[in-house]
């Protein structure tokens, strides 16, 4: 490389998927272990340093895993966005099979947090499902990111895929805010029996120590996760390549 | 039936030229053609041949910047540079590019409208030979008309380059003669062009053409 | 003819000519409106309630299912490729060919839903404020199915796929576009009405941009 700023060739040398593959084994373990003890002195938090919640009692806990979850199906959104726009404007080498990776498990944390949302509210509203504004929106970016996973599957050029599915990405980027807008606009016209406080800043540490705790364990979770779908991608695309490679040196060979 | 009678001389073209070098196309996961360097002149043509899959197609779409190349560099000089070099050129791929529910005249009048162009579409109709159907609708055309009409916009609206895929495909030998007029008539106004062909020494004026042979290439 | 009128002219020649195409999608839509009564009950007052809703979403439906046609025979056909080559944006095309497809899809549709407003027993001021929101929110549901299916242009088993990606971005269309025919707490009709001109403005613009640019994505 030339004695360029230092900054472009660490990156550079992130980038690469060899080199990815080469890094990123040593990134596991360690990051399941944190995430491990994370979930460990969360689960320990939230089960036995908090307190019940006067209205709901003990089934307030579910909510130290609704709203790591439900932060976490925004987040992967995020992942999934900026991988986007790797895609678009760098071309990024890995940037495809980030988004690629971060899909499936953007829908898993989305679909957790509707069903623990739907367990917590349960004793409230009497039934599992509420039309809610925020339980909605999750909804609806629930089925985007089912959209975005079908795509994947439905392309058999990868890399147009890729590149069609950020353009949808970004699309979806822009509408979601909007979706969320609506949707919590439609809401305030029925009724509003929100089991979803926010908290915010005015809430006592005995909540917020689980609940921090819990939303960094998993989104230690979720990095472990998003490093070993990307390996699997990598490695996968590899494999077929090496495939049909020895596919063509085949038909080359004289008869 | 079709002769050159008809066919008005293309207006006198700026001098273009076209200069390629190391370029390189990937399409999929498997490089189509590697590291390919020529140059056009003005009033010249470049007959591309190879086998299927060799790169003839993807070429011509990379020059036509329909396809980004993986790497290497096209450079067009001689053009105005406030003009972006796609509207000097005009693609015809393998397929036509023509509406069968609409009439001859109408298909090639939308080019010309679309493309903004002199109105030159009877004449190239005339020229094509497919003068008398122009009113009917293009789904009764055969193959080799069909084809005819799809060049004929070559002629409706004169621009500098032409990039042209297989245009003798579905052709007769009356078809390809006046395909190897087209072309010459082309050339003769300083037009530049770029022919990918199975079989070029039929459409090739041997002192303004040269020919360049692509080979399919191994994957990566 | 501008570049602009001469893609919005044949666009509108092809669907006209399209065979049954637009009163295909007409009796689609009617049929839906009319099946939702065999499932809710034929109770004049909640159909009175419904009716909007159940004309809203029949549009959708509708519009939806026609999503095919936008781009797909011109990806095939070479057209889009030719089109590429013009001093005419992509983008700017690509409204041309919106503003085609909503006038052979959406305006039939509006010309229809008084009959259907007619099984609902709808009173006038209802109708005109349904048809009033389809007016200013179909602009804004035929964005999004331009974008769904410039994404799906080359897929061949895309069927279902487009509409998968497009009903979730219709959400706030539909929200807005019902509250603003009848609103559930009084005096939100007008604020539902300037949300809805507002998000419908707001997906006119985007979408041929998304669309221009998922288009060359995928052609690369």
């Amino acid at each position: 490389m030339t004695d360029g700023a230092p900054s472009v060739g660490f990156f550079s040398r992130l980038a690469n998927p060899g080199h990815f593959l080469a890094w990123s084994r040593y990134a596991i373990a360690p990051l399941a272990v944190a995430a491990a003890l994370l979930v460990a002195i969360g689960l320990w938090l939230a089960l036995l340093g908090s307190p019940e919640d006067y209205q709901m009692g003990s089934t307030v806990r579910i909510m130290y895993v609704h709203v790591p979850n439900a932060w976490l199906a925004q987040l992967c959104y995020g992942v999934m966005a900026l991988a986007a726009l790797g895609t678009l404007v760098w071309r990024h080498p890995l940037a495809d099979v980030t988004a690629k990776a971060a899909a499936p498990l953007g829908a898993a944390f989305t679909a957790i947090a509707l069903m623990t949302g739907s367990l917590w509210g349960r004793p409230t509203w009497g039934t599992f499902w509420e039309w809610d504004g925020r339980m909605t929106s999750t909804l609806v970016l629930l089925f985007i990111y089912l959209g975005i996973i079908v795509l994947w599957r439905t392309f058999e050029d990868q890399a147009r895929a890729g590149r069609v599915i950020a353009v949808f990405t970004l699309v979806g980027a822009v509408n979601i805010p909007i979706i969320k807008f609506s949707v919590d606009w439609w809401n305030t016209l029925h009724q509003p029996a929100s089991v979803f406080r926010a908290g915010g800043p005015t809430m006592p540490a005995s909540i917020l120590a689980p609940l921090l705790t819990m939303t960094a364990a998993f989104t230690v979770l979720f990095a472990v996760l998003q490093i070993v779908s990307m390996r699997t991608e990598i490695l996968r695309r590899r494999a077929d390549s090496m495939q049909r490679r020895h596919a063509s040196e085949l038909s080359a060979r004289p008869a | 039936m079709i002769d050159g009678a008809h066919r008005t001389a293309p207006p006198a073209f700026q001098s273009l030229a076209l200069k390629v070098d190391a370029l390189t196309c990937r399409r999929g996961d498997h490089e189509v053609f590697s590291s390919l360097g020529f140059s056009v002149a003005s009033g010249r043509a470049l007959f591309v041949t190879g086998p299927n899959g060799a790169g003839k197609t993807s070429l011509l779409a990379t020059l036509a910047g329909l396809l980004r190349p993986a790497a290497g560099t096209i450079e067009w000089t001689g053009h105005d540079p406030e003009e972006p070099i796609r509207e000097l050129l005009h693609h015809v791929g393998h397929a036509s590019a023509v509406k069968p529910a609409l009439t001859l005249a109408e298909n090639i009048a939308f080019w010309r409208d679309f493309y903004a162009g002199e109105d030159r579409s009877e004449a190239a109709l005339a020229d094509a030979g497919l003068g008398e159907l122009a009113g009917y609708p293009a789904a009764i055309l055969s193959a080799g008309q069909t084809r005819r009409l799809a060049l004929a916009r070559l002629s409706a609206v004169p621009r500098p380059v032409w990039l042209l895929d297989e245009p003798t495909a579905s052709l007769d030998a009356g078809g390809e003669d006046w395909v190897r007029g087209l072309i010459a008539a082309h050339l003769e106004a300083g037009g530049l062009a770029v022919v990918a062909s199975h079989r070029p020494a039929e459409l090739a004026g041997a002192d303004r053409a040269a020919t360049l042979a692509l080979a399919p290439s191994r994957t990566r | 003819m501008s570049p602009f009128a001469s893609i919005v002219r044949r666009d509108l020649r092809l669907a006209a000519r399209a065979g049954g195409s637009i009163l295909t999608l007409v009796v689609f839509f009617a049929l839906v409106a009319t099946l939702v009564p065999f499932a809710v009950g034929p109770e004049r007052e909640l159909l009175r309630r419904l009716g909007p809703a159940i004309i809203w979403i029949a549009a959708l439906l509708a519009l939806l299912i026609t999503s095919e046609r936008l781009y797909r025979d011109d990806h095939e056909d070479g057209s889009l490729a030719a089109m590429r080559l013009a001093r005419l944006p992509l983008e700017v095309t690509i409204a041309g060919k919106l503003l085609a497809h909503w006038l052979t899809t959406a305006v039939p549709l509006m010309v229809v839903t008084p009959p259907l407003a007619v099984l609902y027993d709808l009173d006038g001021a209802t109708l005109l404020r349904t048809e009033l929101t389809l007016l200013i929110g179909t602009p804004a549901l035929i964005s999004y199915v331009g974008i769904g299916a410039a994404i799906t242009v080359a897929l061949r088993r895309g069927g279902l796929i487009a509409p998968v990606l497009v009903l979730p971005l219709t959400v706030p269309t539909l929200i807005f576009g019902i509250a603003a025919i009848r609103p559930l707490l009084a005096g939100t009709a007008a604020t539902a009405l300037m949300f809805l001109i507002g998000f419908s403005l707001i997906a006119i613009v985007i979408a041929p941009f998304a669309a221009a640019l998922a288009l060359r994505m995928g052609a690369e």
